[in-house]
């Protein structure tokens, strides 16, 4: 065992665990933040995804030894800072869960997404979420959703966002 | 999840059974424990709470059951709080699965919603002494309009629950739904988009501890030998345990690794090295042997399902006649939450659960056969579960951790690995459909399906006689359900071949095996009577239902437009589950494949809840049955499985979804299902589009769609 200083969602935390657990295991089990889901363990599904330094990172294939203490980590739980995000918000007014198992996933991707890319074509949804799984089916709600928030982003920055 | 403390007394309505005739009857007792509470409680302050007994698996059913109530009592949805049932005999059938949320609750929750309308409203014209039809129910309380007097359902609970419930309660009318057929949000969805929404998977129980458990890669290989000394030596491993998989129909051997955390158990069991006894199981695991037994057995002549007229002279004598097979795969339901479960076998006996499963009931059922238990020593507590599609209604994951636990003593958390679930099943059987079929003048009149392969009912269920047809045909190849009427003769046969892979029930069951070898071949037979395939269906139906469907998607899909060359349209129509659909599916030639440019897919449903939820899950039927047509099937070669993850059983990916329309028709029937039957129609519409687009006629699934030839 070792131990590990890592920050979380802003927070400092202390976990005393073996260097090659993910941090998928770290953030569920000794965390306790369960919002962040195993589907494959192999980096395939895309719902373990979290955010490394605002970066997309796939968890289950992430060794907590790989972690600098500077290192920031965003999970689902985190990033709204507290209220809703506005692609929460949005995976909402689309009704875009279906189970809701991957959508922790597939929203740390859409996050990032417009981020980098504030307004972004069918083509940068494609390549940016084509990693996140999901068995039920939501994909043509998950770019409606994105698009929207998109707008929604552009709106309430020429300060008239409604969501 | 929530739960409710129930303290109050107040008005408590159960339902017997769910057969069409429920009657609503009155708890006896007032309503004091938890226990005791039948499925619906009005408490005296004002509180509503529903026991629901259709676990949510993503397919809305703690929208759509509450619905059902709220529209009766006048209440907001929001204002009913839900408890998942536990599956004591009480509360009746609690199993999602069949596409039957909606469809057998209709009926008895709203029967239930209007009889306690009508004691509250009874209960408040008295007091006012007033008429009771001067008064109305409306957000939760009884108002008496002329005076603008009113009453809480809380303030009238208690003398309400004194009355006779009334036997025959007046239930809405459908023109004055306010939230049946209309569109609402889903109350879940936020816990859903945050993190906070809790599966099996993300139940802690103090003391717990974790097992991940090695398989037979032959899936009933006997353990030989345990060779542990490596899985010792890895931090947090308490403990390494012969257990077993208990199948519906049969146990095999397994090795768990129990450890301080699951992480420490996989990796435990990546240490261990077993060796296994797999005797015949590279021959009787196997699926290109099993597919050379259905290729066979189409060569001769099954066991009858039905028959209308004599169809095989009159095959003999026909001039216009083909016959072809059609195969589908073996395929995992990989939802994306594994399969896993808490049990805690206590050192009284008694046992409590957290596990994602669709149907408490037959947990419970399945757990109290397993460790020889009364019902009432098993706590079961669902939990929401991360997809299932038909995977969680079988219960091998849950008594693993039962085995384990009863061993230990302790709660035991079992998380099963993706490698587990794509490995070991159990699957959609593979099946092939041989069909025959001639036309007359122009017309299709003589049609024969012959379905063979592993029965589900056979294997898990031991249900089927080996003179017997499957009797689960019924539910979608007889004629009455397809409503095809073949003018000269028509057959329904079946042959049996087994397998030792696991089968089970997969979101739409046989019915998207055979709605494949039914629809393109009805497509081949239209072409063969020189027909345009919407036209020749049309002119072999009667029933209005169905022409509407396939009506409205010819008008929706466009379906006599002019296409270019390359482009072809293909439609398919199957029922199952109560509900018609028909879906037409766009594709062009592209390089040496096709691209899919659109799926229009039409649903007869009757009565529904949320419009929008059955939008969701047609798009989900689309997908998942696109997925089913052209991504990867489940194969084993010499006892092995050929897929292990997601890499090898790609599932369609959102750069691959196709622009989608979707349209309900309102027929005002019976409520139909609507998490399935959206699916069959699809390959089939896929498979007669290649063909209108290549002319290449595809038989088997799954096909490459970047490779046409």
């Amino acid at each position: 065992m070792a131990m590990y200083n890592l920050s979380v969602n802003g927070k400092k935390v202390k976990v005393d665990v073996e260097p090659d657990m993910p941090l998928l295991w770290v953030v569920r089990d000794f965390v306790g933040l369960k919002g962040t889901k195993f589907g494959c363990g192999m980096a395939l599904c895309g719902a373990c995804t979290v955010h490394l330094n605002g970066q997309p990172a796939r968890s289950c294939q992430t060794p907590v030894s790989s972690i600098g203490k500077n290192d920031k980590i965003t999970t689902i739980e985190g990033i709204g800072d507290g209220k809703m995000h506005i692609i929460q918000k949005a995976w909402i007014e689309e009704q875009v869960p279906q189970c809701g198992y991957c959508q922790s996933g597939q929203i740390m991707s859409a996050v990032a997404l417009l981020k980098t890319t504030p307004k972004p074509t069918d083509a940068d949804i494609d390549s940016a979420m084509s990693g996140n799984l999901c068995r039920c089916g939501t994909y043509d709600r998950i770019r409606k959703a994105i698009h929207k928030a998109a707008e929604e982003i552009q709106m309430s920055e020429s300060g008239i966002g409604k969501m | 999840m929530k739960v409710a403390g129930l303290t109050s007394v107040g008005l408590a309505l159960g339902i017997s059974g769910f057969a069409k005739d429920a009657s609503v009857k009155k708890i006896a007792t007032a309503v004091l424990r938890l226990e005791i509470n039948p499925f619906i409680i009005i408490a005296t302050d004002g509180s509503i709470t529903l026991v629901n007994p259709r676990p949510d698996m993503g397919q809305g059913s703690t929208q759509a059951v509450p619905s059902l109530l709220a529209e009766e009592l006048g209440v907001e949805l929001e204002k009913i709080l839900i408890i998942q049932s536990d599956g004591q005999g009480k509360y009746g059938s609690q199993t999602s699965g069949g596409s039957s949320s909606v469809r057998e609750l209709w009926m008895p929750i709203r029967k239930a919603g209007a009889a306690a309308r009508e004691m509250l409203t009874t209960t408040a014209a008295k007091r006012w002494e007033v008429q009771a039809s001067e008064c109305v129910a409306e957000d939760g309380k009884i108002l008496h309009k002329a005076s603008g007097r009113s009453l809480t359902f809380g303030e009238l609970a208690e003398d309400a629950s004194k009355l006779e419930i009334p036997k025959e309660p007046k239930l809405k009318s459908p023109k004055d739904f306010k939230i049946i057929g209309k569109f609402n949000k889903r109350l879940d969805v936020p816990d859903r988009v945050t993190g906070k929404a809790v599966y099996g998977i993300d139940v802690d129980i103090p003391g717990m501890v974790y097992a991940s458990i090695l398989h037979s890669p032959g899936i009933h290989g006997k353990v030989l030998s345990i060779d542990d000394a490596e899985t010792k030596k890895v931090k947090g491993v308490l403990k390494v345990m012969k257990t077993e998989r208990t199948m519906p129909h049969r146990t095999s051997d397994a090795v768990a690794v129990i450890a301080t955390d699951w992480w420490a158990a996989l990796k435990g069991k990546k240490a261990l090295n077993v060796k296994w006894d797999n005797a015949q199981y590279d021959q009787t695991v196997n699926t290109a042997k099993y597919f050379e037994a259905t290729y066979e057995a189409a060569k001769k002549d099954g066991i009858n399902f039905e028959e209308k007229g004599d169809f095989s002279s009159k095959y003999i004598a026909s001039k216009e006649k083909i016959e072809a097979n059609y195969e589908t795969p073996f395929l995992a339901h990989a939802p994306i939450e594994p399969e896993n479960a808490i049990v805690h076998v206590k050192d009284d006996g008694s046992v409590e659960i957290w596990a994602p499963v669709q149907g408490p009931d037959w947990a419970l059922r399945d757990v109290c056969g397993y460790l020889k238990l009364k019902p009432e020593q098993v706590k079961i507590n669902v939990t929401l579960l991360g997809g299932a599609f038909g995977r969680k209604a079988y219960h091998d994951f849950l008594l693993e951790a039962c085995h384990i636990s009863k061993e230990l003593k302790k709660p035991v958390k079992v998380i099963w690995t993706r490698e587990d679930d794509i490995t070991q099943g159990p699957y959609r059987p593979g099946m092939l459909s041989h069909m025959q079929g001639f036309v007359e003048n122009g017309k299709i009149t003589g049609y024969h399906h012959h379905a063979i392969g592993e029965s589900i009912a056979g294997q898990v269920f031991k249900q089927l006689n080996e003179n017997e047809a499957d009797p689960w045909l019924s539910g979608e190849l007889a004629t009455e359900n397809n409503k095809y009427q073949f003018s000269a003769a028509s057959k329904v046969s079946w042959t049996h071949v087994k397998t030792d892979i696991p089968v089970v029930w997969w979101r739409s069951v046989y019915a998207s095996n055979f709605g494949w070898g039914q629809e393109c071949f009805i497509d081949e037979l239209a072409h063969l009577a020189k027909k345009d395939p919407l036209k020749a269906r049309l002119a072999i139906l009667s029933d209005d239902r169905f022409k509407k469907v396939l009506e409205t998607l010819a008008e929706k899909a466009n379906w006599e437009e002019k296409l270019p060359e390359g482009t072809g349209k293909g439609l398919a129509v199957f029922s199952s589950f109560g509900s018609i659909s028909a879906c037409c599916i766009t594709v062009s030639k592209k390089d040496k494949g096709i691209k899919i440019d659109k799926v229009v897919s039409v649903l007869d449903c009757g009565y529904y809840v949320n419009p929008d939820n059955v939008k969701a899950q047609t798009e989900g039927n689309i997908v998942m049955g696109i997925t089913a047509a052209i991504k990867d099937g489940i194969t084993f070669t010499n006892g092995v499985c050929d897929q292990t993850n997601f890499h090898q059983y790609n599932v369609l990916r959102l750069k691959e979804t196709p622009v989608m329309e979707i349209y309900i028709i309102d027929s005002g029937s019976n409520p139909g299902g609507v998490g399935e039957p959206g699916l069959p129609p699809v390959a089939p519409a896929l498979g007669n589009a290649v063909f209108a687009a290549t002319g290449m006629r595809i038989r088997k699934l799954p096909f490459d769609i970047n490779n046409i030839a």
